[in-house]
Parts: structure tokens; sequence; C-alpha cells
């Protein structure tokens, strides 16, 4: 009997309890090679399983299917065949073979990106990511190949869904790089900078032994969306960032500190004169859009200033105070603050004037109670994860090797550490 | 002298233009002829307050910053250093004289060779003896004496103007002193050196030095180590501490510390610091009270007398500081009118006072500083009261235009000096209170967010180091 229809036979008959998809995964594994040697046989084998049932058949197979060399004419047939599986497996069967699936996301990923159609692999990927993930504050390789696929197909609502969710649990420090530095960029897109602060600060802060290059490009994008946002940038990582970081990071990105003193000074004039000579070194990073909202950032900080110290102000004197040219694009600078929601302000066109009103939230009504209320619940929640996890830590083996190593001896007890605690 | 009284000068006509004439109080003022004054900077006066070193560095001074148009008043000065320092022996400050005078005061006043070549030779003899007489008391190991040898030499060094050296010779009698006399005559003259030195941290060594002996000082001896501590204040910029370092001198000082600083001076530096730098309270228990209680009502006087009760030390200190005001009438007259918000003259008489505070040695260089403090201090005082302000009616209280008013107001809003905002449009300043409720909710709100995430990264890292360590002890058990 052919080896691929006795297999075929076996991934039907095997795949309906537990411990059966146990041995059948033995025996999946064993057959592995044999797959790869048949790849080009395979799609019809693929016809005969049904990815909601057979998925952990269908993905050995599927995975020997997609290794090697694909065109694009393979890829326009292959991509299909795994969309669908995607959308029809098994969580739980995918989940014993979990490096083969992403393995085959991957390349689903490369494939749609050859054929430049990156929004096909968005909905997949999402699904994919969705069912790999053991919890939702569990990171998968495939969150960040999620992400970029939205960046690239522009899908910024749908990237923004998964970045709801809080992380904690990582497989790969190296994809949780990836992760939040697509997701910035996502948040930057939807012009949400809260966020895309702190997830680029994780990035920045997160402990590493050595510089890579995602760090340093996270780093000048944290820069430009810092001055944005804040309006300044502190000089110094915090302490808890690693040392290789505190130390190198800057070097990498001379040009963005340099246009973040050139900020502090508050001359829009030098400010805009630095852009203009450096504009290459900002494009080859493509950050040149984001330091355009730098430079415009300062002309509403400068008005923002002014609804401090004055409660009505002509649009002449706006003009003049933040340098702008003339009164017209003094108005339009409001007129999109106001829309914004960044200022409180009327405009009376007959005088010429701008009024200043104070912010009219009085935080009175049902809706910030509920904020609040929710705000508080999750918190505590935090909290309470907070001691759970230093609970498991003080019973970590290893922390309590090395602790128990280095404590200090009061006892003569104390001098008899036991040999298991000692690796 | 009377002549230069009348003559116009182009200095007073730019002191003149902020605001008109001066009130008339100020007429009646001008019959005694006052030192520290709007009038035209009296030379000898002014150097008759003075003795030894201090007088001739000041003169110096003058000579050097009365601007270029005044020649008249530089070649007086330096005609007076000239004759005070033929009176000494340091040689060196002579033949800078003489430069400076560069010939112009005709053929009394050049350079007198052998005048210095008789008076270096006399210094030489001068050491050699000083130097044996000491080697002597040191091989007797007499303490007093070796104390006086080593005295005798700082006054040389002192009088030759060898400052560095001179300094050295005080320090080194500290080993001998045996009586808390000894260890204050010390610091005196160590204060002494260093005032002229410039080194002001080791006058406020020395000062704190001497007010810890077990002794009880003398009045003068207080009040002179005061005046040095303000002096060391004043010069660090403390303005706060250095007013009520000359607010505590006691009046005894009189002229006994001519060769530092003279009693006008106590009044104008401390005047001037308090105006800049206590708040209401610590200006009237200072300064003001006893003022008053002589200038005012008999009514008047009674509410003050009550506060006497409370204010028994301070009113011991504001008679001694009102004796000191009398020597200085105009900084009486201007700190009484900034206390009953006559900005517009009080800001004159400082603008008249200016010209001949920059000819202070002490003084020179903390004027303007001074002054802008004043400054923001009498617009801040004027808005205190109101909720809303007339910017126009400021605007001619302070003798300002309106913009520049707003723009004072302005920088002041923005360093958070004032609590208001201003209506462009109709001209008005409006008191602003921050809204409590509305800032702790945004706080808490803030607050909130920022523990969020904190924690959050807090525990997404702790899981990274946790992968790390695991990865990195995995591999070594392999």
């Amino acid at each position: 009997m052919d080896p691929m229809e006795a297999l075929v036979a076996q991934i039907q008959g095997l795949s309906s309890t537990p411990g059966d998809i146990a041995r059948l995964h033995i025996i999946l594994k064993q057959a592995d090679d044999s797959l790869r040697a048949e790849s080009t046989r395979l799609s019809p084998v693929l016809g005969q399983l049904a990815p909601s049932e057979h998925s952990l058949g269908f993905l050995y197979v599927l995975d020997a299917f997609t290794s090697g060399q694909i065109s694009k004419q393979q890829a326009e047939t292959s991509v299909p065949i795994i969309t669908g599986f995607i959308n029809a497996c098994n969580a739980e069967q995918i989940r014993l073979a979990p490096e083969k699936f992403v393995l085959v996301c991957k390349r689903l990923k490369d494939q749609v990106m050859m054929l430049e159609a990156p929004i096909r692999g968005v909905g997949p990927l999402l699904t994919a990511a969705r069912k790999l993930q053991l919890s939702t504050e569990h990171l998968t390789p495939l969150h960040s190949d999620f992400l970029m696929l939205c960046v690239l197909a522009k899908c910024y609502k749908t990237g923004l869904s998964i970045l709801e969710d809080d992380i904690f649990e990582v497989d790969q420090p190296r994809d949780l790089f990836l992760y939040c530095y697509y997701g910035g960029m996502i948040c930057i897109g939807l012009k949400r900078f809260q966020k895309a602060l702190d997830l680029l600060h994780n990035v920045v802060t997160a402990p590493m032994s050595t510089l890579n290059a995602i760090a340093v490009e996270a780093y000048k994008k944290y820069i430009l969306v810092s001055l944005i946002h804040h309006g300044q940038l502190s000089t110094s990582l915090p302490k808890y960032a690693s040392s290789v970081a505190q130390r190198s990071l800057k070097n990498f990105c001379q040009p963005y500190i340099e246009l973040a003193n050139s900020y502090g000074t508050e001359k829009i004039a030098e400010l805009e004169a630095y852009v203009q000579t450096n504009t290459e070194k900002f494009e080859n990073d493509n950050n040149l859009g984001l330091v355009k909202q730098v430079v415009l950032s300062m002309y509403k900080r400068n008005i923002q200033r002014l609804t401090q110290t004055y409660l009505t102000l002509s649009l002449q004197d706006i003009a003049n105070t933040v340098q702008l040219n003339s009164p017209k694009e003094a108005e339009m600078h409001v007129l999109q603050m106001i829309q914004d929601g960044e200022i409180y302000a009327t405009i009376n066109q007959r005088d010429g004037m701008v009024r200043f009103l104070e912010d009219p939230e009085q935080y009175k009504t049902c809706e910030m109670i509920e904020n609040i209320d929710s705000s508080i619940q999750r918190i505590m929640a935090l909290s309470r994860k907070l001691s759970a996890m230093d609970e498991q830590i003080s019973c970590d083996q290893l922390y309590l090797s090395k602790v128990g190593r280095e404590r200090q001896r009061y006892d003569f007890d104390d001098f008899d550490v036991p040999t298991k605690f000692n690796i | 002298m009377d002549a230069d009284d009348e003559s116009s000068n182009p200095m007073i006509d730019e002191i003149y233009a902020n605001g008109g004439s001066p009130e008339g109080g100020g007429g009646e003022k001008r019959s005694r002829r006052l030192i520290i004054s709007g009038d035209q900077f009296d030379i000898e006066a002014y150097a008759s307050l003075y003795s030894g070193r201090t007088k001739i560095a000041r003169l110096l001074f003058i000579a050097d910053h009365c601007g270029g148009d005044n020649s008249a008043m530089q070649l007086e000065a330096l005609r007076m250093a000239f004759d005070e320092i033929k009176k000494g022996e340091n040689t060196q400050l002579f033949r800078e004289v003489v430069n400076k005078i560069g010939g112009r005061l005709g053929p009394d006043y050049t350079m007198d060779v052998a005048w210095c070549e008789t008076v270096d030779r006399r210094a030489e003899q001068k050491k050699e003896k000083l130097d044996n007489e000491l080697n002597a008391y040191r091989t007797n190991l007499i303490k007093e004496s070796i104390r006086m040898g080593y005295n005798d030499f700082g006054d040389f060094y002192y009088a030759h103007g060898q400052l560095g050296e001179a300094f050295k010779s005080y320090v080194r009698t500290r080993d001998y002193c045996t009586t808390s006399k000894h260890i204050i005559h010390m610091c005196m003259s160590a204060i002494l050196v260093s005032i002229e030195m410039g080194q002001f941290t080791h006058v406020a060594s020395y000062v704190s030095k001497a007010e810890q002996t077990h002794e009880a000082l003398d009045q003068i001896t207080a009040a002179k180590l005061r005046c040095a501590a303000g002096l060391a204040n004043l010069v660090s910029k403390k303005y706060k501490l250095a007013a009520r370092k000359f607010l505590e001198t006691a009046p005894e000082l009189g002229s006994h510390y001519n060769e530092v600083i003279a009693p006008q001076d106590v009044a104008t530096y401390g005047g001037l610091c308090a105006l800049a730098t206590f708040d209401r309270t610590e200006l009237k228990a200072s300064t003001l009270t006893m003022i008053m209680l002589l200038n005012d009502d008999c009514e008047i006087s009674i509410v003050f007398l009550i506060l006497i009760l409370y204010l028994q030390a301070k009113v011991i200190d504001n008679i001694n500081f009102r004796n000191f005001l009398e020597l200085v009438p105009e900084v009486r007259e201007l700190i009484n009118d900034f206390y009953s918000s006559h900005y517009a003259s009080c800001l004159e008489y400082l603008a008249n006072l200016k010209a001949n505070l920059l000819l202070d040695i002490h003084l020179h260089d903390h004027v303007e500083t001074l002054y802008d403090q004043i400054r923001h201090k009498a617009l801040i005082q004027y808005t205190l009261p109101f909720v809303s302000v007339d910017l126009q009616m400021m605007a001619s209280a302070f003798k300002t235009t309106i913009t520049g008013l707003e723009k004072e107001l302005v920088a002041l809003i923005t360093d958070n000096q004032i609590q208001a905002r201003v209506d462009s449009h109709n001209k008005i300043l409006y008191a602003r209170h921050a809204d409590q409720r509305n800032a702790t909710f945004q706080r808490v709100l803030e607050t909130g967010r920022v523990f969020d995430r904190d924690v959050r990264s807090m525990l997404l890292r702790t899981n990274l180091i946790k992968y790390d360590y695991n990865a990195r002890s995995l591999s070594r058990k392999l």
C-alpha cells in the first residue's frame, strides 16, 4: 500500500479522541521526513483530509507541502488552502505542534508578501494567533507577523484589537521586540501616542545582553513620539533599562537626540532649519512623516501655553507669539486643535479674537464614574497578579538556589544548604 | 563742588526719563548733602567714609566704571587714590594708578621712581628684620611672641599689597592663639584680607569661627562680624540671608569698620536686599514699625504699639536699623513707598539711586538682579488683592505702557508668580484660582494610569528575565 494512503487512513482514523491523537502525533513525527520527500504529490492528499477534524494530520501534510521554493502561481493556489485551514482548524490539536503551525503561518506571510497583497494575510493571521495563544496574555510568534502585515496593509484598527490585550508571557524575547515595535507603529498611525509610547518604552527598556537593531529603530521612534506627546524627552533611560541600552543606544540615534535638543530651545525657526538640513537621514529611516508631526506639535504646544496665560487673545497676537506667518494660519491651527480636542476655545471671527475656555469636564457624569470604577477594578486585579507572581518566584527553584548561596548565615543550620538547591 | 551739582549731566537725564519730576518730598532733602543719593556723586564725601585699602579699591573702581563722558569724576577719583596710596607703602598699586592717570593730572601726579625705590628698600629691610625676629622667637618657643611675629608679618604684607601672603601669615597665628581675644583678632584680620581678595567663602567660615568663641563678643566686634557675614551672603547672591545679617547689625558699629564698610552701606544693602526678598510681614516687622511711629498720626501709632508688644525682639532690632536708615533717607523713603503701595515713586527713587549704586564695589554686580526682583514684587503685590485689574490703571500706577506691562505680567504668569489670566481684548487681568477638585481628579486618574502601565511593564520584564535565566541555566545544566 502506498505509504501516503496508509498515512491518510491513520490520520482519518486516529483523529477523534485525545489518546488517539497523541498516538497519531508520534506516528506523524516519524513520518515527517517521508512526507517531505513527497512534497510535490501532496495536494490530492490534502483534498482527502478535513481541516477541522484532522487538524494535526492536515498540519503535517501542509507543512511538507509548503516547504521548499514556491513560485508565484503556486502561491496563488496555496494561499487559499492555508487560509482555509487556519480558519477551520481545531485549536487543541494544533497546539500539540506549535512550531509547525508557526512555520506554516510564516510561509503564508511570505507568500502574501510575494503576491504583494498583505491584506490577504491579515484576517487569517489574526485567527491563527488567537487560536495558538494559550491565554490572552500569551505572546506567540504570530503576533509580530500579524502586526507587520497590518502595518503594510494599513489595517490599523484590526491590529489595535490585538494590542488591547496585555502581554505577560513571552516565548521568545525577539517576538516581543517585534511585537512592540510594530504595535508602536500601528498606534502612531492611529494617533494613539500614549499607547505607542508605552509599547516603544517596553522595547527600549527590555532586558537585553546585546544591542539589537529593533531596539535602535524603536528608540528613534520613541524619541519622536515622546516629543509629540510630552513635548520633552527625558535624557537618560530609566535605571531598569539594560546597561547595554543605556550606554550605546544614544550613539546610534544622534540626529534624533539633536532634534530633541533643538526642540527644547523652543525656537521654531531653528527646529525647522534643523529638519531641513537632515531631511535625508530622516527619510532613510522612514521617519520623515513623524518628524513633520514633531514640528507641528511645537506650534500646538506654544498655543497651549497661551491658554494658561490669556483669557482672550487676538489672532494676530497668536500668530506673532507662536511665530506663524499670518492670522489666517493661526486660525487654522486653533481650529484644528479645537476639533482634535486639544484645547477648548471659541473663535470670534468678527473681532479676530480667540476666547480660551476651561476644560468643561466636571468629573460628575456616569461615564466618568464607570471609568474610574473600571480603573479601580483593573488595578486591583493587577495588584493581585503582582503578589501572585512574587509568591511564585519565591518558591522557584532557581531563585532559591541563587539566593541560598548568597544569603547571610546566622545559624549553624544555615550552613547546610540542601544539595538539590545547589545547581 | 557746588558747581558740579547744578550742571546738567547726561546720567541724570536718562534716570528722569522714567516718569516725571520727583514728588514734592524729594525737594526738601536736597538741602542735606547726601552721599548716596540721586544727586551728582560726591566723591570726596564718599571717600571720607572709608579708610585704608578699601578706600583705594573703591576709588579705583569708581574711576574704572564711571563712564567715558565723565572724565572729571574719573580724574578726581584717581587723584584721591594717588594721594591715599602715597601715604601707604604699596608700590604695586602706585604703579597702577600712575598708569591710569597717564599724566593727565599734571607733573605732581606722575611716576615717582625715587619714592618707589625708597619704599621698596625700606620694605626689604623691614622684612629681613621681621624674619630674624620671628626666627628668634621660634627658637625660643614663646607662643605669644611667635603669634605677634606672624601678626606683624601679616600686617607688613597687607600694607605692601601681597594679600595672599598676608592671609597665610594671619592664619598661621591660629596655632599660637591662647585666649579667645587672640582668636577673634586672627579672625578679624583674616576676614579683612579675604574681603579685599574677594574670597568670600573664607569670610563666611571665619565669621562663624569667630562667633563660636566661648567669650561673649563685645557689641562692636559682633556688629563687624554681622556686616562681614552680610557682605559674604550678598556676594554669593543669598539676598535674603544678607538682608537678615545687615538688619541684625548694631548701630554701635558707627564708623569702626570703615576699613571695610560704612554705615550708609549697611542701610543701603540691607534695605535693598530686604525689599527684594522679604514678604510684607517680615518687611514691616524689620524695618517699618518704628519709622511709622515717628511719621504718622497718633491713632495709627496705637495700632503699632500693639504690634510692638508682639514683636518685642524685632522691635529692638528695628531701632538699630532705623538708625542706619536715617543715614540714607532715600532708601528709607523708598521702602516706605513700597509698603504703602506708591509704586511709581518707589520705582523712581530706585532709578535715581541706580547710577550711584553701580559705582559701589560690592553692589555693582547685583544691582540689576535686585532691581528686577523688587520690580516683580511690586507687580505681584499690586495684583494680589484684586479679582480683576484694569491694565490701563495699573500701567499708569507703574508709569509704563500697557503693552510693556502686559509683557511683564505674562512673564510673571508663565513663571507661576501670579495666578491670573489676561483678557487681551479688553485689557483686563482676571485672577484665576485653580479648581482643586478637577485637578485632584486629573491627578488621580493619571496616577492610576501610570501605576497600571509601570506594573504591567515590570511583570513583562520579570517574565523576560525569568525566561532568560531559565534558558541560561538550562544551557549550563547541559
